[in-house]
């Protein structure tokens, strides 16, 4: 693979690196004898470079293989094939006793602040579970004190160590999900839709939080969205996903105001913009139907069954995101082709 | 989000903690208050007796046999005499610490073999969970009561030289042995629930071990259910130890027990001796209804979105 | 086999075609929890002709949910209780008639999509029937007619292959299918509003532009009054023609759609519009609203937006704004609307 992401800052090691990785979950039935009657191909081929400081937004729509690929960074699924690099460290087949220093290097924060915090510990003792975990980060005696700096960092008031998960809001949960995550000091945080279950008023709080901490600790973002004007706002670098695979990747601007792949075209002209002046005269893409199942995706490019452009060669070659690049960036298209559906046309 | 959830106060006092607050709401709820009393009475008849009777429930005088406790709980004897002549009250203060020991011991027993059972086999899955499952299907057709025969009948005949463990420790064992797969179930059940939940998976992120992450993350809830179950059982287990005295199986002479009293006194109430049978019938009516209120307001105390 | 409804099909007693097709004044609803009583929505105030999209747009726990389950007569009693103001649809103020009255209004009259549709349709019967019931309860048609109407209206919503897709369950529709299922039920009986409550907040962002589409096109077409309750400012922007904003259980700002994007009368309005990042610019940091949405149970004194407010003065902790016009069609429930207005403050 040539066309990783992170072409910009190249001369350095990626913090985070992704090659080829696969994950098919095996469809399953008996009880004494287990036969396999379909996979699920979740993730299907993902290449991804991540640099320090930077962020990746990942895109797509539901069952498009992004919280799987979450999963699969930090460790919490093992990929079918295909390996996984942080700081340089392969951890895609590690066991989870070996598995477990790496552990502190790349976190997650979760996107439900309400289930992601357990409802029988105080804030204290969540944030300083991790050094429970791994003794030998921050001595006994100082623990307390640093758990109040990392309330403090997430713009929490140290007072609320003592206190429950359930007399915090959605925004204030996510903060202390974010603060645990940074206990350990990473260098790369994976959010999965960190703020898609909060109101738009705290949305922007916890979006310049999350930027804030980037500036102040050097740290690397993989950020996983649907919504794709959040991701516009804090990614560098952006991979729009269907059905398991990368369609197309680039710069922020590449994406959003130059995209090439007809589905990244689609989903930019679904997302509503908040200026009743533009109503009508922005490009309309209505795509039909539904995304088809994940266990039975179509043969070569899987977005052919609801692609205006789709000719027989579509159905027998899967197009890799060589064959649109032109020299402009990655898109997995034969008929690759820049279309301005962001913004107004006159 | 639901808008119909009423929020919680921001801005209560610090210093709060899950215990505390169930503590508090508990304390005020009057079924509570009333459950608590009862079983402090019933506690106090089984660790101090002698403070509740002066009699001997042994010393049993022939020509005083069935007197009714007409006297309203004054006199000689305030609540009769048996169907041998022993002083009535005596006898059940006397046949409490039997009946709450053995109650308590089985319940203690069984509850954590049951949860640890069931968040072993709901943690791990695979071939400890069909193990397990197995197990548990086997054990669950068979009735508490006829295992417990069945089991008691090859110890039978032993004599009993008095002592608490040899008095009540057959019944115990045969009764742990058949009543903790309940427990199994629901811990089951809740553990694996509870495996997929996001703070779970935070955890195992953060690289903890699963020794950690089942007993800090996945037993605290997994008992929540089971406390429904724990009052009911403790009925049914001196229920049963009754049924098993009337076999000679359960708790041995000449200790006594309410299951033995319940038994014993069944043969009497349809002959116009009612208070023989009623007595030690309201007594564990009375103790199931306090566990149950006490299981029912803990659970609700202890749900954080309940509060 | 059905008992005749009061009320078939077209006018509601006491109807005059002349007033709004459906006004809203000053409605309150509150919540008895535990001896406590908890505003939920403290006044609700809007118009909604007919022809016309309304977009009711607020933050969770703002009372917009809240506010249309009463207009619908679905509020769960207890806990909720209407203490005051009145819902008239064509003149006739909906709080004061009687059950059997509101219940042929419902469906009739108002029809609601929900959000999740999965859980509003019932699992144990084919969609086909679902809807067909409609017409067998409130309009006495028979079986076979129902289900030839039941196919029409899953044609009309877009479903492909209605007449074989009639007889499926609801967990045989993907979200998007099942969407369009609630629209087809909701537009069964021919309401004249319709109220969508966050109807593509549960969807993927291509499926919510296909529903939206749907929706205004049916409305359009039938001449409908649309109610859109949502918290995204796209898709008001895209499909409405009015906006009432709320904030802790209030009609904080009413305005035509493009005032209410060009130039908000409210601070909280103001704020939220340059909170939300947009698609087609790259702003830097996005502005920010400090602080929480108030709880219900222990609202702020004066105006409620007034610890979050930039722009507020002591004047606004004290007493609470009432709603003033500042301009034709355009109110806001702020001491200092004028000056927000014209962008002084």
């Amino acid at each position: 693979m040539n066309a990783e992401l992170g072409q910009a800052d190249s001369a350095t090691e990626p913090v985070l690196e992704a090659t080829d990785l696969v994950k098919h979950f095996p469809i399953q039935r008996g009880i004494v004898v287990k036969r396999t009657v379909g996979r699920v191909q979740a993730v299907d081929g993902v290449d991804l470079r991540l640099h320090a400081g930077q962020t990746l937004g990942v895109v797509g729509e539901s069952g498009c293989g992004k919280s799987t690929l979450a999963k699969l960074l930090v460790g919490l699924e093992t990929p079918t094939s295909g390996s996984i690099k942080v700081l340089g460290r392969e951890i895609g087949n590690l066991s989870s006793r070996r598995i477990r220093p790496v552990r502190r290097d790349i976190q997650l924060v979760f996107q439900d602040p309400y289930t992601s915090l357990n409802p029988r510990m105080t804030v204290g003792d969540i944030i300083g579970e991790p050094f429970e975990i791994h003794p030998n980060v921050v001595p006994k005696r100082e623990r307390a004190g640093e758990v109040k700096d990392l309330l403090d960092m997430v713009g929490l008031s140290p007072d609320h160590i003592n206190r429950y998960p359930h007399q915090f809001s959605g925004g204030q949960r996510q903060r202390i999900g974010i603060a645990r995550a940074l206990a350990l000091r990473p260098q790369v945080l994976v959010c999965d839709e960190p703020v898609s279950a909060l109101d738009v008023s705290i949305q922007g709080q916890v979006i310049n939080l999350l930027k804030r901490l980037q500036a102040e600790l050097g740290l690397a973002y993989v950020f996983i969205a649907h919504d794709l004007s959040v991701v516009r706002h804090i990614a560098d670098e952006v991979a729009v996903m269907y059905l398991g695979k990368v369609v197309e990747r680039g710069t922020g601007p590449q994406i959003y105001d130059h995209p090439r792949h007809p589905y990244t075209q689609a989903l930019l002209s679904a997302v509503p913009v908040p200026d009743p002046d533009l109503r009508g005269h922005r490009e309309e893409i209505i795509l039909q139907g539904d995304v088809p199942s994940p266990i039975n995706p179509p043969s070569g490019c899987r977005f052919r069954t609801r692609c205006w452009k789709a000719e027989e060669q579509c159905a027998e070659v899967v197009p890799t995101l060589q064959v649109g690049d032109n020299g402009t960036h990655p898109t997995a298209c034969f008929f690759a082709e820049e279309r301005d559906v962001t913004h107004a046309v006159k | 989000m639901s808008e119909l959830t009423v929020p919680t106060g921001q801005a209560e006092a610090a210093q709060t903690s899950l215990w505390k607050d169930a503590f508090r709401t508990m304390r005020r709820r009057p079924d509570v208050i009333l459950a608590t009393l009862i079983l402090l009475f019933v506690f106090a008849m089984a660790a101090f007796p002698t403070l509740f009777t002066d009699k001997d429930p042994t010393r049993c005088i022939g020509r005083e046999a069935r007197q009714r406790p007409d006297t309203w709980f004054t006199g000689e004897h305030p609540l009769g005499t048996d169907a041998f002549g022993c002083d009535f009250a005596a006898t059940i203060v006397h046949g409490t610490r039997p009946t709450i020991v053995l109650a308590l011991t089985v319940i203690v027993a069984t509850v954590v073999a049951g949860l640890l059972l069931g968040v072993l086999a709901g943690y791990f899955g695979g071939w400890l969970d069909a193990l397990i499952s197995r197990v548990l299907d086997v054990f669950i057709v068979i009735p508490m009561l006829l295992g417990a025969i069945l089991l008691l009948s090859l110890f039978r005949g032993r004599g009993s030289s008095g002592n608490l463990i040899e008095t009540i420790g057959p019944a115990a064992l045969a009764l742990m042995i058949f009543s903790w797969m309940e427990f199994c179930r629901y811990a089951r059940a809740a553990t694996i629930e509870a495996k997929n939940l996001d703070y779970v998976q935070a955890a195992r992120c953060l690289g903890a071990k699963d020794s950690r992450i089942m007993f800090r993350h996945i037993l605290p809830s997994a008992i929540i259910p089971v406390t429904a179950v724990v009052p009911t059982t403790i009925g049914a287990i001196i229920v049963t130890e009754s049924a098993l005295a009337v076999l000679g199986l359960g708790v041995q002479a000449p200790a006594t027990s309410w299951g033995v009293l319940l038994s014993k006194g069944t043969e009497w109430a349809g002959g116009g001796y009612v208070y023989l049978f009623g007595i030690p019938l309201s007594l564990l009516i009375l103790t199931v209804f306090a566990f149950a209120a006490f299981g029912d307001a803990l659970r609700d105390a202890l749900d954080p979105k309940l509060r | 086999m059905v008992s005749t409804p009061q009320v078939v099909g077209d006018t509601l007693p006491g109807a005059d075609l002349n007033a709004p097709l459906l006004e809203v004044e000053d409605l309150k609803v509150e919540f008895r929890v535990r001896g406590k009583r908890v505003p939920a929505v403290r006044s609700a105030s809007f118009t909604l002709e007919r022809g016309r999209t309304l977009a009711v747009v607020g933050e969770s726990g703002s009372g917009k949910s809240v506010t249309s389950q009463a207009v619908m007569g679905i509020l769960d009693s207890p806990p909720a209780y209407i203490t005051g103001g009145e819902v008239r649809l064509q003149g006739v103020d909906l709080l004061k008639q009687n059950e059997e009255t509101r219940r042929t209004v419902r469906g009739n009259h108002i029809a609601i999509v929900f959000q999740d549709a999965l859980s509003a349709l019932n699992p144990l019967w084919s969609v086909g029937f679902q809807i067909g019931e409609l017409f067998r309860v409130h309009r006495g048609t028979g079986r076979a007619e129902a289900k030839k109407r039941a196919i029409e209206l899953l044609d009309l919503v877009g479903i492909p292959d209605a007449k074989n897709r009639v007889g499926h369950y609801p967990h045989q529709f993907s979200g998007g299918m099942r969407q369009r299922v609630m629209i087809a039920m909701a537009l069964a009986l021919d309401p004249e509003v319709l109220i969508a409550d966050e109807p593509t907040t549960a969807l993927d962002v291509t499926v919510q532009a296909q529903i939206m589409r749907l929706l205004k096109s049916i409305q359009e077409e039938r001449h409908m009054g649309l109610i859109l309750i949502t918290h995204d400012l796209g898709v008001v922007a895209d499909v409405a023609d009015d906006v009432a904003v709320m904030y802790a259980g209030e009609v904080v700002e009413r305005a035509g759609i493009r005032d209410a994007f060009k130039r908000p009368a409210h601070p909280y309005s103001k704020a939220l519009l340059r909170a939300i990042p947009r698609v087609d610019t790259l702003g830097q940091e996005l502005e920010v609203i400090a602080g929480l949405p108030p709880n219900p149970a222990s609202l702020p004194t004066g105006c409620p937006f007034h610890p979050r407010c930039k722009a507020a003065e002591d004047r606004c902790a004290e007493e609470a704004p009432p709603l003033a016009a500042v301009a034709e069609g355009h109110t806001s429930r702020c001491h200092f609307a004028m000056e927000v207005y014209r962008d002084e403050r």
